[in-house]
């Protein structure tokens, strides 16, 4: 049985045009920030997590590769990998990496650091991004902020993938940062609501 | 009909991410509030799509109870 499509069970082109555009031109990675901005914004004041469900083009992303070609084993996650302690602590690391960008930010804000053309991938490996920018087209820290969210936005869908073979294709959703922090949100409001 | 088994979600564990949703061919899931995954037990077929999909492996077939 097929299912209704709808505009928005295609948003998993959107995350492959991201990283290509980001390819590019680093700027266009600031487009990303609405997957950072849209769920926090449905969960706080809809208290739900239809960003989740119907438009996170990455989650589907990762449903659809292995249904056009066969790459996931399909097996079971281990079970911590789904655990309360792994997706908080997961959490705390990925959002103390994002302070960690938004501060190297500031400092070339600050005038403290120069512009690093590189992106960094699995918060280690430093790979040169440098074509996608011409030095001086826009303010310094616009462009290291993109370098920055670039890197730890190809750095997770990576992760992704690699669980998505390992595992199950959606295993990155069970600890995705964004998908505890929002289900968070909605916890917390429907706890409110009762009392 | 109704089937033998129908599917129930582990809610303490369901991360509410929805890939069940996209799976079920009835669909009898739904997220309550972006807390947790629900089966309309009424609804379910027990096809099993959603427990061999869930990324956090929290959804399971049980047997349906046979009020007679
Ligand atoms: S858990 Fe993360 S990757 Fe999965 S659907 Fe939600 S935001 Fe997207
Ligand atoms: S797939 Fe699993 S974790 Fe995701 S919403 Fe459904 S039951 Fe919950
Ligand atoms: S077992 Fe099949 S019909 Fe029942 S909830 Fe899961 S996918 Fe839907």
């Amino acid at each position: 049985m097929n299912k209704t499509r709808h505009w928005y069970d295609y948003l998993w082109i959107w995350s492959i045009v991201f990283f290509a555009l980001g390819f590019f031109n680093i700027i266009f990675a600031w487009l990303g920030m609405l997957d950072f901005i849209l769920p926090l914004l449905f969960a706080i004041f809809g208290g739900n997590k239809f960003f989740c469900n119907h438009l996170c083009g990455r989650g589907q992303l990762f449903s659809v590769i292995p249904k056009k070609i066969k790459c996931s084993r399909n097996k079971p996650a281990p079970s911590w990998m789904s655990s309360k302690v792994f997706r908080y602590g997961f959490l705390v690391f990925f959002m103390t990496m994002f302070g960690t960008m938004l501060y190297q930010t500031w400092r070339v804000f600050g005038g403290v650091s120069s512009l690093s053309e590189t992106i960094k991938l699995f918060w280690t490996f430093r790979v040169p991004w440098g074509w996608t920018y011409t030095a001086g087209s826009t303010s310094d820290w616009i462009a290291q902020f993109a370098f920055g969210f670039y890197g730890l936005m190809l750095t997770s869908a990576l992760i992704g993938l690699i669980v998505m073979v390992l595992f199950r294709p959606r295993t990155w959703c069970s600890f995705c940062p964004m998908g505890s922090m929002t289900q968070t949100i909605c916890k917390i409001k429907n706890s409110r609501k009762r009392d | 009909m109704i089937s033998k088994k129908y599917s129930v979600v582990d809610t303490r564990r369901c991360v509410s991410c929805g890939t069940c949703i996209k799976e079920c061919p009835k669909d009898a899931i739904y997220i309550h509030k972006g807390c947790y995954a629900v089966v309309d037990t009424d609804i379910c077929v027990g096809c099993s799509l959603c427990t061999r999909t869930c990324p956090a492996d929290c959804i399971a077939l049980v047997d349906r109870e046979v009020v007679s």
